[in-house]
């Protein structure tokens, strides 16, 4: 909502300067969002409101001429213009001159760009300043033609103290439609600076006809119709509207069209009330109905669109068709314009509901929309029509018809809230004098009766249709009193402890694990395409989510897999590094029927490229099976899980030779391995890519911070290594289980130190090479049962293996 | 006897002095001092003088050992130092050749920034609570008291849940925090101090300080005496603790449905400390978060007296937070991903 100060200036004393004032504002809730100032560059020794003597032809051009200027200096200044709006023979027009020096915009540049004026010389004439358009002086986008300004403006002062002025750009919070006005806006600064309040005087000579003979109206769908007023005006006449009402409009951010429209537009900024105005003599059978579209399809509005219209859209119409969208916007057929002699006036309450809805359906937002989908003042059209048929016969003459024709609703009572004042101390932690507490709510027109002392019956004026409940009593007097007074206090402790969930507690852990191993964290969006699901062809069961109205066809899918947005993570980056190990703890959603989705948490892992930095002392290797497994053991130990496995996997996704499932206990926790080559291509991606993804709320039901303490024997440990061939089909995993089953009670520990095939291993086999720890917790071993172990596991190995002594 | 052993001082002073390095003293050592040499000779031949000679033969003999040993142990001690040197030189490395770096990843800031918020209001006494970011219209704006077609509806563009799943607008995917104040409370009863941390989503064009998915962290106190003055307390304490001791805040009425009476939260701007600059839109203020005590409708809606609990909550953006606090000019950066943004975050 743009505010100029001079037309606040009509409602209330402005006893502060503009910053000071736009701070009250905002911490009241009226933020500030700019402070604009008009007029800021207009000199004022070079500037000034002058006044056309003389207009005499330009000798060497026909679309020139010369003004003669008096600008209350001794001497008169002639310059050469060429504004349509100054005529040869014509004298007398007020002018905003310029003259040498002055900064002005330069209309014809095509972005805002200042200049200084010199003295010209103009086919031939030397003009020493120039007669300003309203570009020219930064007021508006208007150069067909120079200012005119009012009769009454003083002659040689400077142009500032005129027309100068401050705009305040407020941002209005929406429960607050009352203060889409300046006359709200008046009423808030009155409260917040302790001034007098003046709305404006409505009154004016009622000398025409009873508007009830002139028109009838019927609210024919009264649930979206609270109210209907209609004044009537005769006998106007069609012109612009004085020039400075033209710029209170422009100011505003309106454009001024004629003096009826822009009474209409008037009274909007200034009440808050859209008013509609109908060039009476096009309504037909001299009767509004208000009423639902019902059969009507379409209907022409007054920026020559034709619409298409839904059953429910509320119109306005006459006796033989729609004349209008209530609430949005008017028709053409029905519109003022220049041949408009008699007016007809609605101002009106419709159902703010009803008007959103419209204004969605049609995408037509309006000035008028905008305020009714807010919700206003039942009371407020009469007032509204009054206003609009009085200053309609100050600039355009005519006659107002007696009364209003207003057809409404029983109107809902005022409200009444009971009002402790020992809620302010309830709600802000300090108490309020009773004074001030209602000399502000008085201020904002709020009636008080003190019932009890320290307990009010509160009436709230009717534009104030947010005030509901007490807590609403309270923010009128802490926010007017300013947030500032209230004190900063520590809370207390809680009562009982907090709830923090267990599994967020594991998530960071996990995460803690994960960045210890040299991955970094990503975060990825969780609405992924149509393509990128396919690109990894992966099925579900259901349907998957999907969002009905996406911004573009890249952000559509709830994604049920973290893979796919990982995979293009990792591509990304590998363009810019050799090395690449990310990983994302994020939520998946499955679907599931008549309720919100599952949201699981899920651990996705993603590397490829280079194992280790670039270093003068590194090797260069790259990243395989091993890595990523190494990353996930780790991981599963650090959460306290011994009872994992990993079982040989073939998943489409995934390279089948090179995949495996994790199961912990009986439940498979995810998959890990080399993804399929083919859909890394189509992530151009050429590295071999390792990928990982877990159901972690599986994993973690299964972690544990406790671990069972096992008492570290004082007795020397005896280490021997042994090295077996076997077939090469026998996973590395069953040998060392009959390692570590063969060599009970003693064995501690054996390593797997060496993987060998070739010569002099037969082809089909390979030999591994184990480091075995024995030791026992109450005493040293002796060689011979050292011995009897190792030839046991040996043994063992070659009954249940096939396996043989190497060397 | 005494010409001998001034002769044999002298020349066994002249070849310690010649001696160079250990091995060469050690064979000194061996010649004059050991066992079998000249001076241990020298002084057995002392009892095979005549007894009128032997005490000064003796005594020269005797100050002679003590003087070579103590020659010989302070060359010694040159010596060794002499040799640890050049030892040490043999063996010098290039200490400014960089060291062998365990490789370590790094947090995405966003979890760093969210960690230190949860940190700090966990020392306040506040618990966490994690809600479904898939939400019904009911959660997200009904039971927040802002019923269908409400005008504050505008505040939020909200991403819709298509059929089948979602019928008519029911489900959503969530604009904030905020529904999981109704979540938490119809979960526990008060006392209630808790935060919610979470993804949210908007439909909406993303730019330098916009995007369409980013973080929130909810704040929801509930309890009898909840004032104001604790929600001022409670959030300018975060400030702080978040931004440094020495912030200014401002605390202004706003409005958002679900509160009453509503604020924002402001702090001078920490780029040009309050004189006003790009970052603070010149204003020298940053606005941090919105916040408010608890809409008495919100807590009927949930079954709480209004009478007897009051409650604040909050809701702040953890990417804004995270961008204030380490210089980021783009809200792109977060979710782009690029290991070139993540790798400076190595906190
Ligand atoms: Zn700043």
């Amino acid at each position: 909502m743009k505010v100029p100060l001079s037309w606040l200036k009509d409602y209330v004393e402005i006893k502060l300067p503009p910053e000071q004032l736009a701070y009250k504002l905002t911490m009241a809730g009226f933020e500030v969002a700019e402070i604009h100032r008009v007029g800021e560059l207009w000199d004022r020794d070079k500037v000034f409101v002058g006044q056309i003597v003389e207009v005499k032809p330009h000798p060497n051009a026909d679309r020139l001429t010369i003004a003669v200027v008096d600008y209350g200096a001794s001497e008169l200044v002639e310059v050469v213009t060429g504004a349509p709006n100054i005529k040869v023979g014509q004298s007398g027009q007020k002018v905003a001159l310029a003259l040498a020096g002055a900064r002005l915009v330069d209309p014809y540049a095509p972005q805002k760009t200042y200049f200084t004026l010199k003295p010209t010389k103009i086919r031939g004439v030397l003009s020493p300043g120039m007669v300003c358009s309203e570009k020219e002086l930064d007021l508006s986008d208007e150069h067909e033609t120079v200012i005119i300004l009012p009769d009454d403006a003083p002659v040689g002062i400077p142009l500032a103290d005129y027309l100068g002025d401050i705009i305040l750009d407020i941002e209005v919070p929406t429960n607050r439609p009352d203060c889409l006005s300046i006359l709200g806006i008046a009423r808030e600064v009155a409260a917040l600076t302790d001034a007098e309040f003046h709305p404006p005087i409505i009154d004016y000579p009622e000398e025409g006809p009873e508007a009830k003979e002139l028109v009838e109206v019927e609210i024919a769908d009264s649930d979206l119709c609270s109210r209907y007023t209609a004044a009537v005006v005769l006998g106007v006449e069609i012109k612009p509207s004085p020039y400075l009402v033209q710029r209170r409009l422009r100011a505003a951010g309106m454009r001024p069209i004629n003096n009826v429209v822009d009474a209409t537009n008037y009274v909007m900024l200034e009440l808050g009330q859209p008013i509609h105005a109908f060039d009476y003599d096009k309504i037909r059978g001299r009767k509004i109905i208000v009423r639902r579209a019902r059969e009507d399809r379409t209907f022409t509005t007054l920026d020559g669109i034709t619409r298409s219209l839904f059953p429910d859209t509320l119109l306005i119409a006459d006796a033989e068709g729609p004349v209008a969208i209530a609430g949005v916007m008017g028709g053409m057929e029905s519109e003022v314009t220049d041949k408009t002699k008699n007016v007809l006036i609605e101002s009106a309450n419709f159902n703010r509901v009803s008007i959103r809805r419209t204004s969605r359906l049609l995408g037509l937002r309006t000035e008028a929309s905008l305020r009714f989908e807010k919700g206003l003042d039942p009371y407020l059209p009469p007032e509204g029509g009054k206003r609009t048929a009085q200053l309609i016969k100050e600039w355009a003459g005519g006659t107002i018809a007696k009364g209003l024709v207003d057809v409404h609703t029983p109107l809902p009572p005022r409200r009444t809230i009971t009002f402790h004042l020992s809620e302010l101390e309830r709600f802000i932690g300090i108490s309020y004098p009773k004074e001030q507490v209602s000399s502000i709510l008085g201020k904002l027109g709020f009636e008080l009766k003190e019932e009890e002392p320290q307990t009010y019956t509160v009436t709230v004026p009717t534009h104030r249709g947010d005030v509901t409940e007490p807590a609403d009593l309270v923010e009128e007097v802490a926010r007017i009193a300013g947030y500032d007074l209230i004190p900063t206090e520590m809370i207390p402790a809680p009562s009982s402890p907090q709830i923090f969930p267990e599994l967020l507690k594991w998530e960071e852990a996990a995460k803690d694990v994960l960045v210890a191993c040299g991955l970094y964290e990503v975060k990825t969006y969780a609405l992924i395409s149509q393509e990128l699901l396919d690109q990894f062809g992966l099925s579900y069961p259901l349907p998957l989510l999907s969002v009905a109205n996406p911004m573009t066809p890249e952000h559509v899918f709830l994604r049920p897999t973290l893979l796919p947005s990982l995979l293009r993570t990792l591509a990304y980056n590998l363009r810019f590094q050799d090395g690449v190990k990310i990983f994302e703890l994020a939520r998946v959603y499955l679907p599931r029927e008549n309720d919100l989705p599952q949201e699981r948490i899920t651990l996705a892992i993603a590397m490829a490229g280079e194992a280790e930095e670039l270093s003068w002392f590194g090797s260069s290797r790259r990243l395989d099976f091993f890595d990523l497994k190494g990353v996930v053991e780790e991981l599963v130990e650090r959460m306290g899980i011994s009872n994992y496995q990993f079982i040989p996997a073939d998943e489409r996704a995934f390279f089948p030779g090179q995949t495996a499932w994790l199961k912990v206990g009986e439940d498979t926790i995810g998959i890990l391995g080399k993804l399929n080559p083919d859909i890394a291509e189509a992530f151009e991606v050429e590295e071999e890519v390792f990928m990982a993804e877990f159901n972690f709320e599986a994993l973690a039901s299964h972690a544990s911070s406790r671990r069972e303490f096992k008492p570290v024997s004082r007795y020397p440990a005896v280490v021997q290594d042994i090295a077996v061939v076997v077939d090469e089909e026998i996973p590395a995993e069953e040998v060392r289980k009959v390692i570590m089953e063969a060599g009970k009670p003693f064995i501690r520990s054996a390593v797997l130190f060496d993987l060998y095939r070739g010569k002099p291993v037969p082809p089909g086999k390979k030999s591994l090479a184990y480091s075995l720890t024995f030791q026992a917790d109450d005493r040293t071993l002796t060689d011979k049962e050292v011995t009897k172990l190792r030839e046991r596991v040996i043994r063992e190995l070659e009954r249940k293996l096939g396996a043989t002594l190497r060397g | 006897m005494l010409e001998k052993i001034k002769s044999l001082r002298e020349k066994a002073i002249q070849e310690l002095e010649a001696s160079a390095d250990s091995n060469s003293l050690e064979e000194w050592k061996r010649t004059y001092l050991g066992k079998k040499g000249f001076v241990t000779q020298l002084l057995r031949q002392i009892g095979s003088l005549p007894p009128e000679e032997r005490p000064k033969a003796g005594e020269a003999a005797n100050l002679l050992r003590d003087e070579l040993t103590q020659l010989y142990e302070e060359k010694a001690s040159a010596i060794k130092e002499a040799e640890r040197l050049q030892a040490a030189k043999a063996q010098a490395i290039d200490v400014t050749l960089p060291g062998r770096r365990p490789q370590i990843g790094a947090l995405h800031p966003v979890t760093q920034t969210l960690r230190e918020i949860i940190e700090i209001f966990s020392r306040m006494g506040f618990g966490v609570y994690e809600g479904p970011e898939v939400e019904w219209d009911e959660y997200n704006f009904g039971l927040l008291n802002i019923p269908p077609e409400h005008p504050a509806r505008d505040m939020w563009d909200t991403l819709y849940i298509a059929p089948p799943y979602g019928k008519d607008g029911n489900m959503l995917l969530r604009t904030h925090t905020s529904p999981d104040q109704i979540r938490v409370m119809e979960l526990t009863k008060p006392p209630i101090r808790v935060v919610v941390p979470g993804r949210c989503y908007r439909h909406e064009a993303t730019d330098a300080s916009h995007e369409w998915m980013f973080y929130q962290v909810e704040g929801l106190a509930v309890d009898k005496g909840i004032t104001m003055a604790h929600l001022k307390g409670v959030l300018t304490t975060f400030v702080r603790e978040m931004f440094g001791k020495e912030r200014k805040v401002r605390f202004r009425c706003d409005y958002f449905p679900f509160v009453e009476p509503g604020a924002d939260m402001a702090m001078d701007c920490i780029v040009c400390g309050g004189k006003g600059c790009r970052v603070c839109k010149f204003t020298g203020w940053l606005e941090i978060l919105g916040a408010g005590m608890v809409h008495p409708q919100v807590l009927r809606n949930v079954g709480i007296d209004p009478n007897i609990y009051t409650g604040f909550a909050f809701g702040m953006g953890v990417e804004r937070i995270a961008m204030l606090k380490h210089k980021i000019d783009d809200i792109r950066y977060f979710y782009a991903n690029d290991l070139r943004f993540l790798k400076q975050f190595r906190a």
